[in-house]
């Protein structure tokens, strides 16, 4: 488990990463926390020529609020995510969602970006910006691309960004004051990786779901739209009858992996669980407010 | 504490012995001063790393090591067939003591054929370890993929492939043994249940992995190896012979070790394969397994399945238990300790805590297309407990008795020992009563029940569990290792030396890997010679320092360990008492040693320092009358006379709560009362327990090392092979119940598996009292949520 030999570049400006990533095409790749890339390094999962060190890059990372769309630098870490004020007040499905997240000494090091960037389908940022319509920002020596969270995600740890851009920020809408939002996952283990979670975003008004975003994650190769579930429950009072339409609706909604944590029909099983319980608590939520 | 057992000098008020006290080593350790093996860089040191076999079993038709041999750094590439040339000869891993069993030979790394995925092929040594593993790449091995064996359920039948031809089919072992007659118990009981368990293979995961550092001085022809062992003689034996140095110019070092669990008391090809090459090549040479070769080659264990079968009458009576357990092993039994303890183990304590008369036990251990398998702490124990004791919660459930009553009415009676176990073994100084009504006080029970009552009421589904056992400790040298013609000591001995200044030296033969062996030993040590801890010096683990012994295995190290350190004390105290008593004109037997001087019994004003009596002692003996000849040193060396094992005892609570929605269980407390004797260090003794217990826990409720159909090990990662975290972990509370074994005068008994031994026993029979009222029941470890979702018909 040591690293194949490579050269290792440490960027001093985002120009010279982007420079640096349009010269070695495939064979550089960005660093950025290393708790993901490190560790395929060492078991020779994979050998790229160079890393290009984005640490240095200081305007890569920050969190700011500036009409009402939160802008999250690629190499913030997770760490600063979780303990944001302006996270906490805006953007609660992350806040929440950043508990689920690794453990201090990852978070630490890890980036949003990086998880981001990398996409493992059971990682909950990712199901957090479908979740929150958000814009991902790339750039390269050509210029910079906006892309929806929707057209991001293409596969198992497949994205829309190319080899040569570098993801530069996340831009994400506020949440809207009468919004509730509500993140589940289930790992055997605090911070592991989730074997089913949800990122649930709605407005609730008297218990009826007037809008309602539900991402899955964990069980499918990328974060997935609930569309029939989420439309077996729009406009409808919340009701056991309705629960049951939701989960029924989600067979469609969804293909699960079977993998070393169980299998498709487990999975399957478990996120139909897990929309229960978040409905439930988004119109709990609502009440409260 | 046993009314019977006479107040020695350990149980003076103030004693070292029944203290508290941190480690040493913990010091040390948390101030990032540990040394292990891998801290230990002499200059020109090479790293050794391996080609292993990917293929689960494959014939190897060609190598090609010349690419590697061109690569920067290399000094020296082996291939199997080479390094056997080094060798007197492969391992055969069997005992004679197991009537008929058989193993292939092995040899250390894999010749004409790979019997297992991870089996070493290729040794390369370099400069460094990325070097060796950059030119490991370049090594070309041609295999031939042959057909593997991976199910122990039809590892037997006819049709199924046999791994080693020469053994006629893919049987290790079997075994059976009957006492009484359980087909009449069966036929005249008014209840009989029977069911199935399964159980799925684990690994040690210590924190250190296996590590060696290899130094051969050829103008010496010395052989001195640093590595991660709880048994440096028997490490010292194995490796001279096999490499064919003579023992005594083999000295084997264990510095700090950080974790073991029976990982640690075995011999792996891999380390021979290297110390071959710090031999040829007269350079140190260290192997330092990573986690994927921790997962792909350290000994697997507890790959079983048993069918079991309990009958009992309409009064809640046992009277029989039988089982047949099915053991899967790996493609060769371990060298030198075999891969038949386990199921051995099985047999020997399965329904052990209870007073029944008809037994019967068969096992047949098979061979596999996988990892070798061996001790892995408490061995065979979190087996049988899980199916004794679940048998005799459907046992209870089925008579409509309260669990706790049910073993009320069955447990060996306090009063009724010594006695033979159905098993045939002798069981001695047990507390199986006593245990049981301090874990219904402990635990609330009455109270407990009630809360779980109510939570039903609420929809929240809670179990409470309870697991009796007993668990075999210090095993004695009529059992299995000396008998059975393994080059391991079962007894073990102190030597223990005043120094001039009045310091203590104590030299142990058992070893610590964190538990704090070296600790217990100096209280020990100090109780008994009447001086400050700070006094004595505990040296452990090289064996060009410690007399001979078998080191610390199967909870033996305070047992056995402790009692020579006892009785060497003792020695030294009486010679230290008669010198006092020549230079102050008194008697021996009048005089008391107390923190470091020789007083008057019952009186506290020093008369002579033990400075002093080690100055005159060792400097000025001309002060001495010539018959006092006195070496201030003693040793002494103790063992088992006829006993297979000091047998331990003891009950587990559990309470969980099963969400049965996701199959997810949540551990909410957890109790352990047992009887490990006199207990030396609380704290040591209850940290060993709660560790214990989380191991078994982990074994309960995450931990498989799964294997595809061809043989591939799926996760040899931390990400994916899950061990228990303390998040997940409850409290764990702990009361010892101490009667004295009789078989020392220290009285001491083992306490380091028996939290293993039944934690999955009593977690399992919580999750199916959770489950119970759903129709559910698990059979199955880990309990995964998908097994808990399964049996409640979910998915
Ligand atoms: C024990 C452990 C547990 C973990 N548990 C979780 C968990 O529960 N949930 C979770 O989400 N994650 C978890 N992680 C992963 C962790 O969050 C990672 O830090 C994260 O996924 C990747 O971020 P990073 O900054 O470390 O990226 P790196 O490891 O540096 O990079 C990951 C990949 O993304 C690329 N990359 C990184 N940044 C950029 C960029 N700005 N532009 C383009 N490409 C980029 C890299 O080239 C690389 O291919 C865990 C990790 C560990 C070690």
């Amino acid at each position: 488990m040591k690293a194949p030999k490579f050269n290792y570049i440490r960027a001093e400006s985002r120009q010279q990463a982007l420079e640096l990533l349009d010269q070695l095409g495939e064979d550089g790749r960005i660093l950025a926390g290393g708790q993901s890339l490190m560790p395929t390094l060492n078991m020779r999962l994979s050998q790229p020529g160079t890393l290009i060190d984005i640490n240095k890059v200081t305007d890569l990372s920050g969190i700011t609020l500036e009409d009402g769309i939160v802008r999250i630098g690629a190499m913030t870490r997770h760490v600063e995510v979780a303990n944001s004020p302006i996270i906490a007040e805006n953007l609660p499905l992350i806040a929440e969602a950043m508990q689920h997240v690794a453990h201090h000494a990852v978070r630490n090091r890890g980036t949003i970006g990086g998880s981001i960037a990398l996409a493992d389908p059971a990682a909950e940022m990712p199901a957090c910006v479908l979740a929150l319509g958000a814009t991902l920002v790339v750039e390269s020596i050509n210029g910079r691309r906006e892309i929806a969270a929707e057209d991001y995600f293409k596969g198992l740890y497949e994205t829309a960004r190319a080899a040569n851009e570098l993801l530069v920020e996340i831009l994400i809408p506020a949440e809207k004051s009468d919004n509730v939002s509500v993140f589940l996952e289930l790992a055997q283990r605090h911070g592991d990786f989730a074997m089913a979670g949800l990122a649930c975003v709605a407005r609730v008004s008297n218990k009826t779901f007037e809008e309602l975003r539900l991402v899955y994650f964990g069980s499918e190769d990328r974060p997935t739209l609930g569309a029939g579930a989420i439309a077996a429950v729009v406009g409808q009072t919340w009701s056991a009858e309705c629960k049951e339409a939701a989960a029924n609706a989600l067979a469609d909604d969804l293909d699960p992996m079977t993998n070393l944590q169980g299998s498709a029909a487990m999975k399957l099983h478990l996120q139909k669980v897990l929309t229960g319980r978040a409905l439930d608590a988004a119109i709990e939520r609502a009440e409260a407010v | 504490m046993n009314k019977e057992t006479p107040l020695t000098l350990l149980d003076k008020p103030n004693s070292y012995v029944g203290r508290t006290l941190s480690r040493d080593a913990a010091k040390r350790a948390v101030a990032g001063r540990g040394r292990y093996t891998d801290d230990i860089m002499p200059a020109r040191t090479l790293h050794a790393a391996f080609v292993r076999s990917p293929y689960g079993h494959a014939k190897i038709l060609s190598i090609d090591v010349e690419a590697a041999k061109q690569q920067q750094g290399v000094a020296l590439v082996m291939t199997g067939a080479e390094l056997a040339e080094m060798c007197t000869g492969p391992w055969v891993g069997t005992l004679v003591c197991f009537d008929g069993m058989k193993s292939e030979p092995q040899h250390p790394m894999a010749i004409d054929r790979a019997c297992w995925q991870g089996e070493p092929v290729v040794m390369v040594v370099a400069t460094s370890r990325a070097e060796a593993e950059d030119a490991a790449e370049l090594v070309t091995v041609e295999y031939e993929e042959l057909p593997v064996v991976i199910d122990k359920e039809t590892a037997l039948d006819p049709g199924t492939p046999i791994i080693h031809p020469n053994l006629g089919d893919n049987l290790a072992f079997e075994k059976t043994i009957e006492t009484g007659d359980v087909e009449k118990a069966v036929a005249e009981a008014d209840i009989v249940i029977e069911d199935t368990f399964t159980f799925g293979r684990h690994t040690a995961v210590s924190l250190e992995p296996r590590a060696l550092l290899a130094e051969y001085d050829p103008g010496t022809e010395r052989l001195t190896i640093h590595t991660s062992s709880q048994c440096p003689h028997m490490i010292q034996a194995v490796f001279a012979r096999t490499l064919g140095v003579p023992e005594h110019n083999v000295r084997i070092v264990a510095p700090d070790v950080g974790g073991s669990f029976g990982l640690k008391i075995h011999t792996f090809g891999d380390e021979i394969a290297a110390t071959a090459a710090a031999i040829k090549l007269a350079r140190p040479v260290k192997f330092i397994a990573d986690r994927l070769e921790s997962f792909a080659t350290d000994i697997h264990a507890r790959e079983n399945r048993v069918k079991g079968r309990i009958a009992v009458t309409k009064e809640g009576i046992i009277t029989s238990m039988d089982i047949d357990v099915r053991s899967g092993a790996g493609a060769y039994s371990q060298y030198p300790r075999t891969s038949v303890f386990e199921a051995n183990q099985i047999l020997n304590i399965t329904g052990g805590p209870y007073a029944h008369e008809n037994y019967r036990a068969s096992t047949q251990v098979v061979y596999l297309n996988k990892v070798p398998t061996s001790q892995y702490r408490a061995v065979g124990h979190p087996i049988g407990n899980t199916v004794g004791e679940s048998l005799v919660d459907q046992a209870a459930a089925a008579c409509g008795i309260d669990p706790m009553e049910f073993r009320r009415r069955n447990v060996m009676r306090d009063d009724s020992y010594p006695r033979i176990s159905a098993a045939g073994i002798e069981m001695r100084d047990l507390s199986h009563q006593q245990c049981l009504e301090t874990l219904v006080d402990r635990m609330g029970y009455d109270a407990l029940l009630e809360e779980q009552a109510e939570y039903r009421k609420k929809g929240i589904q809670r179990g409470i569990g309870i697991a009796a056992f007993i668990k075999g400790t210090a095993p004695g040298p009529a059992g299995y290792y000396g008998a059975g013609g393994a080059p391991i000591s079962s007894q073990d001995s102190c030597t223990i030396k005043l120094e001039p200044s009045g310091g203590v030296i104590c030299m142990v033969g058992v070893t610590d890997q964190g538990q704090g062996v070296d600790t217990v030993m100096g209280q020990i040590a100090a109780a008994t010679l009447g001086i400050p801890m700070e006094s004595v010096r505990v040296i452990e683990g090289d064996t060009d320092a410690v007399p001979y012994g078998g080191g610390t295995y199967a909870s033996r190290a305070t047992a056995i360990g402790g009692e020579a350190t006892y009785q060497a004390a003792m020695m030294l105290r009486a010679e230290i008492l008669e010198i006092a008593g020549v230079l102050l004109q008194a008697e021996p037997d009048t005089l008391d040693i107390l923190d470091g001087h020789v007083v008057d019994k019952g009186d506290s004003a020093s008369r002579i320092s033990l400075a002093e009596i080690g100055r005159i002692g060792h400097f000025q003996v001309a002060e001495l009358p010539n018959h006092i000849q006195h070496t201030l040193s003693a040793t002494y060396r103790f063992r088992l006379k006829d006993a297979l094992y000091i047998f331990t005892n003891g009950i587990q609570g559990a309470y969980v709560e099963v969400d049965t929605d996701t199959g997810f269980i949540k551990l909410l407390n957890h109790w352990v009362i047992e009887d490990c004797g006199r207990v030396i260090n609380p704290q040591l003794a209850d940290e060993q327990v709660r560790g214990g217990c989380v191991q078994g826990l982990g074994g309960a409720l995450y931990e498989e090392c799964v294997y595809d159909s061809a043989g591939q090990l799926q996760n040899a990662t931390l990400a994916d092979y899950l061990v228990p975290m303390a998040g997940e972990m409850p409290d764990i509370e702990v009361a010892h119940i101490q009667t004295h074994t009789g078989v020392s005068e220290l009285g001491a008994k083992g306490v380091g598996e028996s939290g293993t031994g039944a934690a999955p026993a009593v977690v399992m029979n919580a999750v199916n009292d959770a489950i119970r009222p759903f129709g559910g029941k698990v059979t199955a470890q880990p309990m995964s949520p998908e097994t808990i979702l399964k049996a409640l018909g979910k998915v």
